[in-house]
């Protein structure tokens, strides 16, 4: 069996267990997958950025923020239901990245001072939204929890088992379209500017456009996360969403999973979260309740696997696996 | 009329004067190697050639049209290929994707352009190790992989930027074998060598450069001969 068609069967089987998990799954575990969804998914469009062009992006809470504050105000306010509220979602997290790439590539910032810039915006984004009292203020923004059994699709009012699948299926099309990406001009164009950009340049790539591609497309998607996390959690805070640590959260499954891979996020929001999760309750079930173990959990994971597997875990497994690098 | 022509050209760094009034045409067809001690300044030409800096004098027309002053993507568009002195190729991707990647220069979508990179890498031998990662080359064939990158544009004018050092003498040898083919084809080539045994060889013109000035051109057996190129640069190495 060849790489690819292994990676296939892997993607079928992965698609078929997780579209029959709500028959088995408990409400608990149902919450769980959903949050690895969710991370899979968000982790998918920061990899956009960083893994796929090498712009590395420490502020994606930024448009997770934005995405959930544009899309909640208009239903909280009119009640424009989210399917019409991420339009404006999306195009509000594309302008802030549009601002962010045009200054920083137009006058030359890369590296560690590019994602200094990331963070900058996304703090000051968090500062600014705390003064906008017609959004909450600080006070936070709360939106009314609908009917719980019947599913309102339209509204993003229903049972939890409706945003499972509303967010497997943000995931697959997430995985579908960064597949679709990598194999097509701006996948090599992209892999090539991370690789070496004086390099890329030298063979006609105009890396402007493509890197400001890259940050449009990753906050593009970034956007629908927040349009989620609103109608899911049905409360936002200025101080969390926008925070760093969500920024951090974000990032750190495609880190462990593998940047630049297709199955990374996935796996890595997958591992992080089911570890994490297992270890508070864990440690709750014994009668022990640390503040802050889920932080410290990270952390430990982080080390081990940059320091073993500097790559990823995907890349690794795949190997075992003998599926074909990025597969 | 010449394909490349550079006028006048002059760049400073800071003060130091790196390229002082330098002036050379490649013709349409053309071989011509620049050679000079180290530090005369032939990757400053070079490098304004392909748009990595602007001239502070001079112009450089390509093909009729000024290029000076243009981004490397946009004298890459225009039909001007170059390599690097020190390589980069792109370490995490495999030796076709690389050449895939400017091979997309020219065609439209990527199975064509793979299509063109196999070609590429059949000429320059590198067919073989198409799936290897370009990080797990040696130095000989990450400098066949810079020219096959660079020739997957499918440029008009080749810059190449010392090919051939350290390189063996049968590598060296199989390079020149690959460039005088290309050239036959309809390649214009311009090079800056310090590989003797290479532009004896290779090139119809030499053109010496000295602390960013020209000091000599001609073909190559005259300018082995030439009184300022032997003081200056070959005085050691004057039996070749």
């Amino acid at each position: 069996m060849s790489g690819n068609r292994r990676a296939e069967v892997l993607l079928a089987l992965l698609g078929v267990a997780l579209l029959a998990l709500p028959l088995v799954a408990g409400s608990y575990l149902l919450s769980v997958a959903t949050l690895i969804l969710f991370f899979a998914f968000t982790g998918q469009a920061w990899n956009v950025m960083m893994g796929f062009a090498g712009q590395l992006s420490l502020g994606h809470s930024l448009y997770v923020g934005l995405g959930a504050y544009a899309a909640a105000g208009l239903f909280f306010h009119f009640g424009i239901g989210p399917w019409a509220g991420i339009w404006l979602a999306v195009a509000l997290s594309v302008a802030a990245g549009a601002v962010i790439g045009f200054l920083a590539f137009r006058f030359g910032i890369s590296g560690v001072y590019f994602a200094l810039l990331t963070i900058a915006f996304a703090e000051f984004t968090r500062i600014g939204f705390d003064h906008i009292g017609w959004l909450g203020g600080p006070g936070g923004l709360f939106i009314k929890v609908g009917q719980r059994q019947a599913a309102d699709l339209l509204n993003l009012r229903g049972p939890p088992v409706m945003f499972y699948y509303v967010m497997l299926a943000l995931a697959a099309g997430a995985f579908a379209l960064c597949a679709w990406l990598l194999r097509s001009r701006a996948g090599y164009y992209w892999q090539a500017i991370r690789e070496d950009e004086e390099a890329a340049q030298s063979l006609g790539i105009n890396t402007f456009r493509w890197k400001m591609l890259a940050v449009v497309i990753s906050a593009a998607m970034t956007a629908f996360s927040g349009v989620f996390f609103a109608f899911y959690y049905n409360n936002l805070f200025p101080e969390t969403i926008f925070h760093i640590s969500r920024s951090i959260e974000i990032i750190l499954g495609p880190i462990i999973g593998g940047v630049g891979t297709l199955f990374g996020p996935i796996l890595g929001a997958a591992m992080l979260t089911i570890l994490a999760d297992g270890i508070t309750e864990l440690l709750a079930a014994v009668g022990l309740e640390f503040p802050g173990v889920k932080q410290v959990f990270y952390g430990v994971v982080l080390l081990l696997v940059v320091m073993f597997l500097p790559h990823g875990i995907w890349p690794a497994l795949a190997r075992k696996l003998g599926i074909k690098r990025n597969g | 009329m010449a394909l490349l022509e550079i006028r006048s050209l002059g760049k400073s760094f800071r003060g130091l004067r790196a390229v002082s009034n330098a002036s050379l045409e490649v013709p349409e067809g053309g071989l011509v190697a620049l050679i000079g001690p180290n530090g005369a300044g032939k990757t400053t030409i070079f490098n304004m050639a392909a748009g990595a800096y602007a001239p502070d004098e001079g112009s450089i027309v390509f093909a009729g049209s000024r290029i000076d002053g243009l981004r490397p993507d946009q004298i890459c568009a225009a039909g001007i290929g170059r390599t690097f002195q020190i390589v980069k190729p792109f370490a995490g991707l495999t030796v076709l994707d690389n050449v895939i990647v400017g091979a997309l220069r020219r065609e439209p979508s990527v199975p064509r352009a793979r299509d063109r990179a196999l070609a590429i890498l059949g000429k320059l031998d590198l067919a073989a190790k198409k799936e290897l990662l370009a990080s797990s080359l040696t130095l000989p064939d990450r400098k066949r992989l810079e020219v096959a990158r660079a020739l997957a544009t499918g440029p008009r004018l080749l810059l190449l930027d010392e090919v051939m050092a350290g390189l063996r003498p049968t590598e060296c040898d199989q390079m020149v074998g690959v460039f005088r083919e290309l050239n036959r084809d309809g390649l214009t080539i311009l090079l800056i060598e310090h590989v003797m045994r290479a532009v004896m060889a290779l090139a119809q013109q030499v053109v010496v450069l000295h602390h960013g000035e020209i000091i000599a051109r001609g073909a190559p057996a005259e300018v082995v001969r030439d009184a300022a190129v032997l003081e200056c640069y070959l005085g050691e190495d004057a039996s070749v």
